[in-house]
């Protein structure tokens, strides 16, 4: 067993010291000489006609320089998934004919300040005719609804459809069946690094300036709706202040931006104000779930059938993506042998979902995790033994095809369990609950047939490594997981390994940094690359030394013949020795890795990932019976990470996630008034944790060692925030002795709960 | 808008500058000295991501109009570290693992050194209360604590 010396350890951020300093760049620090201020004008209505957009006095103020409405943009259309279906491609750059939500891009200014284009805005003069408008996708649904999208008169964009044996022979069959309805509310990323685009447009190519999670995704959407080459745009990929996902998408921004630097022939920044962040940028799928099930005398699970009804919002983005995986994972979550899944993408008035850290399993194991409480309850089995022996086991198929290698469920189940005293006699009011999950952690083949991420692994003079590769650090620890890898394989101090990845002209291909992806892929492509390097390292090494390039080992940039230490030479000689010579060659290793993975048919079924994470979270809370409110006393998550490269950086995900579970069970909603409109765009009145609301946190890292990870890694991004909110709502259930359906769980909801169950208990 | 003529200290120096009279302390440092360590995250007052030091007091920049600086002393992240010397709170951060996406940092590393110059010895209790009014969505808090904790040793 080789001692590891970089993988492994808890080794400072590559990029810590300058953000501790201030001095890393983020999108919004980004400027440019002469760069104009964009600005851009939104609906006030939830849905209208446009009758007319008169700009000429925002034209003629002084210091306007550009005004764009979709006249001058174009109807050409774009969405996330218009690669599996063209009607998925919804989204103009602007509103044409009508706007669809409060907030819609109707117009857009440049000026040469930031007063002058706000001043701009208020004189655009758009004259309006109201619709009515459907905010919820049940009424939505009926009849005599307003119709959002023309040719889709149930405001039903498309049904996933998934399926697996026979659920009704299942049904007929069960010993119980459970019914229930669950409902998730609409939260924000809230990032706190606003969305933003810097565009410049000159001889003939456009830089663009972005905090995107996916430049090269950005590159093809932007070219394609600006009608340009690929290879006319360039994206610079700046610090990332957060996105978990909204970063994803191209935005209306982006190309909005690119319009106005092309018009203007200057470069314009655009920057969202927070109350944007909340409207116009992508949020959190809200939805109803009807998931009924169907289980054996013993307790083993036979059927699931679930119906979910997804309020996707006026436009598609990632609809399809987040309604298929809601439904995939959380029926993946245990074995059940038939499954039936149906879930609607229903338009809405209302802003649209995206992409948020879980991409629908967040939603579908609440309601998951939830019933599995209330048959356990109804069977009269034990919580934590009902989920281990319906757990998905090593070496399983899945369902659905999903091949799990490594699967450390049930240690993650028994250690979450023991680190939070499960079985503790607890008094009234006090009480423990907890969640499993499954997603993926080896990849995720969903954007189309591509998975994979390139890397160049270049040995310096100096013996110094530069690793030039494809994905991205979005706050994660990227930048560190490549170069702690490439320092390994290579035998070169940590400090010695520097990480390009910013520039799309340059780097090749990863498609970006979603699904929990980076460390898998991007760490197997460098791991591949560092070897190859490392080959001909060796080769010259052995030319060095004299010896065969088997009997060499490195560390520490050194090099030397193994069993005689003193037969050494730097890292940095052997490659000044095999350069500077007649043929003389640089140490450039290159290797492109995409997973043993195969894209999912139509009905879900497909091995998408090269591994699947597993892991467990439980949670101990006291609810107050007077006021309803909440403590959250601790929270222990134990995940199945494959082998930690970063203990460190893998309890941040983790603590991290926690609290964005924490804001999901408890205090996060966005809300709107009978019109549409977000009523709180705003951190007074959107109710983020802060530090002193957090618990204490016990994150514990399994390590399964999964044959195809990086040194034996697995995912974790988006998993520690997947069963969270279900474990809380599970414990305050169990704490207040009644069954809760929805999120957020707040005191009022609670409060409602107790006097129901007190009524209830009376009239028995 | 007539400008307002405006001198005020900023990290150890002497500033004489032209404002706007709505222009922010916070807009006063990214955008005419060029201090870009401060961030703007939600220009209400409720995210901190803006703190600086305010005659020794942590602020939240956006909140203050630059004419209400006159003759004041402000502080940013800039002036923290010594050349490539990084000042102890930076180093505990650095080290405990407490920065990720790192947008927060510098106002968390501003009321953190705020926090440890009037209470050189907190307690964790103390400590979450002091950065209550910087929020993180990233870390969840944990290693910004431990960090602090370290940072009072």
């Amino acid at each position: 067993m080789v001692t590891l010396k970089v993988v492994g350890k808890s080794v400072p951020r590559k990029d810590a010291i300058e953000k501790a300093m201030g001095k890393a760049v983020y999108g919004v620090d980004v400027s440019r000489p002469g760069m104009l201020c964009g600005r851009i004008l939104r609906s006030p209505h939830a849905h209208a006609l446009i009758k007319k957009i008169d700009s000429s006095r925002a034209e003629a103020l002084p210091g306007v320089k550009a005004v764009l409405s979709a006249a001058e943009a174009g109807d050409k259309r774009y969405g996330f998934f218009e690669h599996v279906d063209e009607k998925f491609a919804d989204k103009s750059i602007f509103a044409i004919h009508k706007v669809r939500f409060v907030g819609e891009e109707v117009a857009a200014v440049a000026a040469e300040d930031e007063d002058t284009a706000e001043e701009a805005l208020r004189l655009i003069d758009v004259e309006y005719e109201i619709l009515p408008s459907v905010h919820d996708p049940l009424e939505a649904m009926k009849p005599g609804s307003p119709i959002v999208h023309d040719g889709f008169k149930d405001n039903v964009v498309h049904t996933v459809n998934i399926y697996n044996g026979e659920v009704e022979e299942g049904f007929r069959s069960a010993y119980r069946i459970f019914e229930n309805t669950y409902k998730v509310q609409p939260v924000s990323p809230s990032a706190m690094e606003p969305h933003q685009c810097v565009a410049e447009y000159s001889g003939g190519r456009l830089m663009v300036w972005s905090s995107t999670q996916m430049p090269f995704f950005l590159r093809k959407h932007l070219s394609e709706i600006l009608g340009l080459k690929e290879k006319q745009v360039r994206i610079f990929k700046t610090a990332t202040g957060g996105r978990f996902g909204s970063g994803m998408d191209m935005h209306a921004l982006d190309p909005i931006c690119c319009l106005l630097a092309m018009k203007t022939r200057r470069p314009v920044r655009i920057v969202y104000n927070r109350e944007e962040e909340f409207v116009a940028a992508r949020i959190r799928h809200p939805a109803y779930l009807r998931i009924k099930t169907a289980v054996s005398e013993e307790g083993k699970l036979l059927s699931i059938d679930v119906k979910c009804k997804v309020d996707n919002g006026a436009y598609s983005s990632m609809g399809l993506g987040v309604t298929s995986v809601l439904g995939q994972n959380a029926m993946s979550l245990y074995r059940v042998p038939n499954m039936r899944y149906e879930g609607k993408v229903v338009y809405t008035n209302n802003p649209y979902g995206g992409a948020f850290r879980g991409y629908g399993n967040p939603q579908g194991t609440f309601a998951m995790a939830r019933q599995m409480d209330i048959m356990a309850k109804g069977l009269g089995i034990d919580p934590l033994h009902f989920r281990k022996i319906n757990a998905n086991k090593p070496g399983d198929e899945t369902v659905l095809g999903q091949k799990i290698t490594t699967c450390g469920f049930v240690e993650c189940l028994e250690s979450a369990a023991k680190a939070i005293d499960f079985y503790k006699e607890r008094p009234k009011y006090q009480g423990v609950g907890v969640s499993g999950l499954f997603h993926v952690g080896g990849g995720a083949r969903v954007h189309g047939n591509n998975d994979g991420c390139g890397a160049y692994v270049k040995i310096e003079d100096d013996g110094t490594v530069s690793v030039i590769v494809g994905g991205q650090e979005i706050g994660q620890g990227y930048l560190t997981i490549i170069a702690q890898i490439a320092a390994e394989v290579l035998g070169v101090t940590y400090d010695d390994v520097r990480v390009f990845n910013t520039d799309t002209d340059i780097m090749p291909f990863d498609i970006g940094s979603h699904g929990s992806r980076s460390t898998f892929v991007g760490g197997n492509a460098v791991r591949l690359a560092a070897l190859d390097a490392k080959e001909k390292l060796l080769k010259y090494g052995a030319e060095f030394l004299e010896a065969r390039p088997e009997d060499l080992e490195t560390a520490d940039g050194k090099i030397w013949i193994k069993g005689n230490p003193a037969r050494s030479a730097g890292i940095a000689e052997i490659v000044r020795s095999g350069k500077y010579r007649s043929k003389g060659e640089q140490i450039l290793g290159t290797a492109y890795y995409d997973p043993p993975s195969e894209e999912p048919d139509r009905q879900g079924r497909g091995n998408k990932s090269g591994a699947y994470a597993f892991g467990v979270q439980a949670v101990e809370v006291f609810v107050d019976p007077e006021t309803g409110e909440v403590t959250i006393v601790r929270v222990a998550a134990a995940h199945d990470i494959g082998k930690a490269i970063n203990p460190s950086a893998l309890e941040g995900q983790i603590e991290g996630s926690i609290a964005q579970g924490l804001g999901y069970a408890l205090t996060e909603e966005m809300l709107f008034s009978e019109n549409g409109k977000v009523l709180n765009p705003n951190f007074r009145d959107y109710l983020l944790p802060t530090a002193p609301d957090m618990p204490s946190l016990i994150p514990i890292l399994v390590e399964t060692n999964d044959p195809e990870g990086p040194f034996g890694a697995k995912g974790i991004g988006e998993c520690g925030l997947v069963p969270t909110a279900p474990a809380i709502v599970n414990a305050i259930c169990n704490a207040i002795g009644t069954e809760l359906f929805e999120l957020p769980v707040t005191p009022q909801k609670i409060l409602a709960a107790l006097a129901k169950k007190e009524q209830e208990r009376k009239q028995q | 808008m007539k400008k307002v003529d405006l001198t005020l200290r900023v990290n150890n120096e002497t500033w004489q500058v032209e404002v706007n009279p709505n222009q922010t302390l916070l807009g006063l440092l990214r955008e005419q000295l060029h201090l870009m360590g401060t961030k703007e995250g939600c220009s209400t007052g409720d995210c901190g991501a803006c703190t600086v030091l305010f005659n020794g007091e942590p602020v939240n920049s956006c909140l203050i109009l630059a004419v209400e600086a006159e003759g004041c002393s402000i502080l940013t992240i800039e002036s923290f570290a010594d050349g490539d010397d990084l000042h102890p709170v930076q180093e505990a951060f650095v080290q405990k693992g407490a920065i990720q996406c790192g947008f927060c940092t510098p106002g968390m590393i501003l009321s953190v050194k705020a926090l440890l110059d009037r209470n050189p010895e907190p307690t964790e209790s103390e400590i979450r209360e002091a950065i209550a009014g910087n929020l993180c969505r990233c870390t969840g808090y944990a290693k910004i604590v431990e960090a602090a904790m370290a940072a009072a040793e």
